[in-house]
């Protein structure tokens, strides 16, 4: 692991959501460069995680911090993590009714340009920067003139959250379960584009139920959380381990904890 | 009934003078139409079809008939009101045809009371042979009226591409009434895009009563778009009744925005197989506007598709009401027919009433339907948001999504933008 300050330190972290407490107390530190997985079996907390990190409306902070460059992340809008550099790619995507694809992300762009003290992008210019992402993804501009979302299969709604990481260019890409549903082309695809993106100045957290994308995208950290807690942490190795033993031991050793 | 009574005197009064020198036919329509509406009297909201609209208003007001505009406008006082520079155009202020602010073509895109007397054949072949009076008073009331209004006639095979303009315009007369009668005949084969808008130069309390008759002949295609933004004190009540021949097509576009009150009934005749029926409908309410879309398809005949869309925005008091009855007649085999409303409310006292009326008379046909009424999507807030997209302009542009759906209907691309352009506008405002 690299050492210097961490881009993203959670402590304590406790959350319920309509009374109940999904998280009990997560600690998490992630590094700018790093890749971090977290696992664990259905009910445990990991979209939880995944969604009050983007500052999801229906999530009640109980407890603990999250600090990111720094700053109080819990403290802060969604919009405004946003524009700070924090992403998720969201498990099950929103459709929008009557906004273009392509005028959503120009949306989107021109918000975090705004921001940064960056003109905004005309729908022209847009258009030759969209061009270049869909490239690097292997997409051509057919979905970009269709309402978000509408009427995409659940494939290329992935795909489409993948597209806005390319476009938006975060800090911090936090992906929700994005490769469940996907056939393996499309697991492929969405893996090349996140390799594409690493880089020493983004992190990942990269939320998944399976081994599966982790053969195609090698984390730094794996974390297993059961039960609202990080019971284990290690390298890649774990996500195999867990693939060939299953979560039923990790359950044990939370009750244990 | 006093009003009842008061309009029924001023019909005798205007019958006897002005338009006492028409033909005998449309004198009997004339006097059908007042014979009916004298039976009728106003609707009541006991009455199915107006369960969720009073027009006590209208009913319990004093109406006198529009006179002549003291000063005709310039082009430049109209020209806010013009969707297109170019085309065909016809211009009525208070319903009396303005030739000098329009630009007909021949006896086919010309005032109807010039054509009454010049195209006397088709025009009687046709007037009020579609918009029904026996149950509808406002209807009735029309043809007892039936004057001034547009002809548009497209002989078969005949394209004008351009959209032609029907432009009615109220002056600012206080407490009057204005009865536009609109007769669009488009021959087999022909193609025509038509838009009808109404409008004031200078608000005021006045009460507009349309009937717009569409005969769209076999193989005919019709683009129709109508623009309801009258002045906020205004009584919109109004009629489209379309009849279609074999494999015709009609796309029908709606955007109502204006008036205190408006009452649209929208009637659509599939009267031969084949035929393709677009309905596709807006309303933006705020304030204590109320706008009643009552819509009935009538499947008459076999192999033929109809898309019903109407979106409701609603903020502050305002209320919407949508029905939407389709008829399937026996024998109307394939029938293809969808029907939705989503009603947006942006306000906890915004009212939106819903009803689908299914009547179905054929077994081997597909017919859905759908409505909703709710706030904005919260998911679909957060999902903007978590974009960088700030919640204010979150909230805009999922609202503008909602009317966006409808405008992207619309084939006629510099109309669409104009339009596009409006509503935004109006969404600004709200």
């Amino acid at each position: 692991m690299t050492k210097g300050k961490a881009l993203l330190e959670v402590q304590g972290l406790r959350v319920a959501v309509a009374g109940n407490e999904i998280l009990k107390g997560v600690d998490l530190a992630i590094r700018d460069g790093e890749v971090h997985a977290i696992m664990g079996p259905n009910g445990s907390g990991k979209s939880t995680l995944a969604q009050v990190l983007a500052g999801h409306p229906a999530y009640t902070v109980l407890a603990g911090t999250a600090k990111y460059e720094g700053k109080d992340l819990l403290d802060m809008k969604p919009e405004e993590r946003a524009r700070a550099g924090v992403f998720l790619a969201f498990q099950y995507p929103v459709e929008i009714r009557g906004i273009t694809n392509s005028y959503f992300l120009r949306s989107a762009l021109n918000a975090l340009r705004r921001e940064r003290g960056e003109a905004e992008l005309d729908p022209i210019d847009f258009l030759q920067f969209l061009e270049r992402k869909l490239k690097a993804i292997g997409w051509d501009d057919s979905m970009m003139n269709r309402p978000v979302n509408e009427g995409f299969s659940g494939g290329e709604k992935k795909r489409n959250e993948i597209l806005q990481l390319a476009v938006l260019e975060p800090r911090l890409a936090i992906l929700d379960e994005t490769d469940s549903g996907l056939d393996i082309d499309a697991l492929k695809t969405v893996a090349e584009t996140v390799n594409k993106l690493r880089a020493p100045s983004r992190a990942f957290l990269i939320v998944t139920h399976y081994q599966r994308l982790l053969n195609y995208i090698t984390p730094d950290v794996v974390h297993v959380l059961a039960d609202g807690r990080i019971v284990k942490s290690g390298g890649p190795e774990l996500a195999h381990e867990l693939e060939a033993k299953g979560y039923d031991w990790l359950r044990d050793a939370a009750m244990v904890s | 009934m006093a009003h009842v009574e008061q309009l029924v005197g001023s019909y005798r009064a205007w019958a006897s003078n002005g338009a006492s020198r028409a033909p005998d036919w449309l004198k009997d329509l004339r006097e059908g139409g007042i014979a009916r509406f004298h039976d009728l009297g106003f609707p009541n909201m006991k009455q199915e079809a107006w369960r969720f609209t009073s027009v006590a208003p209208i009913a319990e007001g004093s109406f006198e008939l529009a006179k002549p505009p003291a000063r005709v406008p310039t082009l430049e006082d109209i020209r806010p009101f013009l969707l297109l520079e170019a085309g065909y155009r016809l211009v009525f202020i208070d319903g009396f045809f303005q030739r000098s602010l329009s630009t007909p073509f021949f006896d086919d895109v010309q005032s109807l009371a010039h054509v009454v007397t010049h195209r006397q054949d088709l025009v009687r072949e046709h007037l009020g042979k579609y918009a029904a009076t026996q149950d509808r008073p406002f209807s009735a009331l029309n043809a007892a009226f039936v004057d001034e209004g547009a002809f548009v006639h497209l002989p078969a095979k005949a394209t004008i591409e351009f959209p032609i303009q029907l432009l009615f315009l109220a002056s600012g007369q206080q407490q009057v009434v204005i009865h536009p009668r609109n007769l669009v005949v488009v021959d087999r084969e022909a193609r025509a895009s038509i838009v009808e808008t109404y409008a004031t130069l200078d608000g005021g309390v006045y009460w507009t009563n349309a009937v717009t008759e569409i005969v769209v002949g076999d193989g005919a295609r019709v683009d129709y778009t109508r623009v309801q933004r009258e002045g906020d004190r205004a009584y919109h009540v109004a009629t489209t009744q379309s009849h279609q021949g074999r494999d015709s097509t009609l796309n029908l576009h709606f955007v109502a925005f204006g008036g205190k009150l408006a009452r649209h009934d929208i009637g659509a005749v599939m009267a031969g197989p084949g035929g393709t029926l677009i309905l596709n409908g807006l309303y933006l309410l705020a304030g204590q506007q109320h706008a009643d879309h009552h819509t009935t398809i009538d499947h008459a005949a076999d192999h033929c598709a109809s898309h019903e869309y109407f979106n409701g925005v609603l903020d502050d008091k305002a209320r919407g009401v949508f029905t939407g009855r389709i008829i399937v007649r026996p024998g109307a085999q394939k029938t293809d027919s969808k029907q939705t409303n989503n009603n947006l409310l942006l306000s906890a006292d915004a009212h939106a009433d819903s009803q689908p009326q299914l009547e179905i008379y054929a077994d081997d046909v597909k017919c859905t339907h759908g409505s909703t009424v709710g706030p904005l999507d919260p998911r679909a807030l957060f999902y903007l948001c978590s974009r960088g997209i700030g919640e204010r302009e979150a909230r805009r542009l999922l609202t503008y999504g909602f009317a966006a759906e409808i405008l992207g209907r619309m084939d006629v691309a510099p109309l669409r933008l104009q339009l596009d352009a409006i509503v935004r506008g109006r969404l600004a405002e709200q």
